[in-house]
């Protein structure tokens, strides 16, 4: 070791103190779930669940959650078929153009929000195609592919192709071999592809305000009501749940995969 | 399919920035001109937004990296076991934490009624009055990316191997000279990586200086927003190729520095 005690003191203070200025934001903001005045001072007034239940009851919260619920399933599936299809093609075979839709795969995460979120919006725009749920699935799957396409091709790099052919050479057909050898490979990859898919389209708010029309999913709700100032309880208390529901997904994908999930997401997966 | 569509609507977007809006129908008419160009050229609000835009990107950068270091450092080469995958997690959290739900955080910390003025009061100390201001837009950037830059400058320092920090010290470099000399050019990739997310993030973003800038805060997103909202896309589009430029030099350079190799 060549960190003498007082350079590991030292560091040690100043990790925790990162790690603090990384988390009170956010347990600040969660405590204010439960306050019990609608003024948004700290400390907050009193503590009260009311806003739980107001929130709940909210109709427009209903409906802008099971936008953002079918939203996200129906983008976190379409990454799934389209990101393992793109990731067993790129790891299987060589063709023609194949550096290029790897490269393609990175654009959706290596170009600001914004530039993906105009360029849908003026293709729906000048195509004549109206804005429904299906223009915000269009437009969350495109981040979403890349991380599922990421996990996928990760995890295939990280497995043999021997157990392929050694399940081909011990006679199994092509469907006892996806069954046996292939699914158990992949299947915790594209678990965890699929939470870390549905949790950014649960969050996204930049592509959304482009390919949303008048739509209101979860994430547009909060931001419309910060920017107005109306109804920060309810707010305070959706703010809540969101974090919940995002720490969940990340912390089972964690699990799965041991991967970080990101720290692929802007380098280069074109070397192979 | 779903590619074609994807790079057709990225293409038909910086073919329309050479069109116009007609001023009365706001119809796009499709005459070839430069004039979305021109009128970005010659009005030195752009030119102010545009600085005010990768100004902030850098400063949010090398806060990142200066706040990164350490915990990433410790992280990877000092904590162990447990420790180490509960910081791990701790830092991977708040990066897929909403990040709309992160900004709002901060807003209320800096508002008037806020937690950072009931401190600074409680300590004796007048309010911060930073709500709404440049200093803010620094401060939640820096916040909101930090755990982008966090991980792979862990990524870079992890892999240093110790026996080239024992060189160094038997050759009797002194700790400092072993960090600049052996450390830092090894973690350097690392760094140039995250500076990636978080300068290119900072670059395309509308939603910090909407919830926490200030009246003269706008930055190119914003403008970029509101002429899609008028509408004006060929406008939009003019200059929402600023900051696609930008990060095309960046990505260049950073290449140059071996950042894709790192991570």
């Amino acid at each position: 070791m060549t960190d003498t005690r007082g350079t590991r003191i030292g560091l040690g203070v100043a990790a925790a103190l990162v790690i603090a200025f990384l988390w009170l934001p956010l347990l600040l903001i969660m405590v204010y779930a439960f306050n019990s005045s609608t003024i948004q001072t700290w400390p907050i007034s009193g503590f009260t669940l009311h806003w739980f239940h107001e929130a709940w009851h909210d109709r427009e919260v209903r409906s802008s959650l099971w936008l953002s619920l079918r939203v996200g399933l129906l983008a976190t599936t379409v990454a799934l078929v389209i990101g393992t299809a793109a990731a067993a093609a790129i790891y299987r075979f060589r063709f023609f153009g194949r550096e290029a839709v790897s490269l393609l795969l990175l654009l959706p995460i290596a170009l600001p929000g914004i530039i993906t979120g105009m360029a849908l919006n003026s293709f729906f725009t000048f195509g004549g195609v109206q804005f429904s749920t299906w223009t915000i699935v269009a437009g969350h799957a495109t981040f979403c592919v890349v991380i599922v396409y990421n996990n996928v091709l990760a995890r295939l790099r990280r497995s043999s192709p021997s157990l392929i052919e050694a399940s081909m050479d011990l006679g199994a057909d092509g469907w006892q071999t996806f069954r046996w050898v292939i699914w158990p490979v992949l299947s915790t990859a594209l678990v965890a592809g699929g939470l870390l898919a549905f949790a950014l389209s649960f969050d996204e708010v930049i592509v959304t305000t482009f390919t949303a029309g008048a739509q209101t999913t979860l994430p547009i709700y909060i931001l419309d009501h910060i920017q107005r100032g109306q109804d920060l309880p309810v707010v305070n208390a959706i703010v809540f749940v969101v974090i919940l529901v995002t720490v969940i997904p990340v912390t089972i994908a964690q699990r799965l995969t041991g991967d970080t999930g990101v720290l692929r997401r802007g380098a280069s997966p074109t070397k192979v | 399919m779903f590619a074609v569509v994807y790079l057709g609507a990225l293409a038909s977007l910086f073919v329309s920035a050479f069109w116009e809006v007609d001023a009365f129908t706001a119809a796009v008419i499709h005459t070839w001109s430069l004039d979305n160009f021109r009128r970005l050229w010659d009005d030195h609000t752009y030119w102010r937004i545009t600085g005010r835009t990768i100004g902030l990107a850098s400063a949010v950068t090398l806060t990142d990296a200066v706040l990164a270091f350490p915990l990433a450092y410790f992280i990877a080469r000092l904590a162990s076991g447990r420790t180490r995958a509960t910081l791990f997690v701790l830092v991977l959290l708040p990066l897929w934490s909403s990040y709309l739900v992160r900004i709002y955080a901060w807003r209320t910390i800096l508002a008037k009624n806020g937690a950072l003025n009931w401190v600074l009061n409680g300590l004796g100390l007048p309010d911060a009055g930073l709500a709404y201001t440049n200093t803010a837009m620094w401060i939640v950037f820096s916040y909101v990316w930090l755990p982008f830059m966090i991980l792979p400058v862990y990524a870079a320092l992890e892999r240093i191997p110790e026996n080239y920090l024992e060189a160094s010290q038997d050759l009797g470099a002194k700790r400092w000279r072993t960090l600049r000399s052996v450390i830092l050019p090894l973690a350097l990739p690392g760094l140039v990586a995250g500076s990636i997310f978080t300068f290119s993030l900072t670059l395309g973003d509308f939603i910090t200086p909407a919830l926490v800038g200030g009246a003269g805060s706008s930055f190119i997103g914003n403008i970029v927003e509101e002429q899609v909202g008028l509408p004006n896309v060929p406008f939009a589009a003019a200059f929402a190729t600023v900051p696609v430029i930008v990060m095309a030099v960046y990505l260049v350079i950073a290449r140059r520095l071996g950042a894709f190799e790192a991570v």
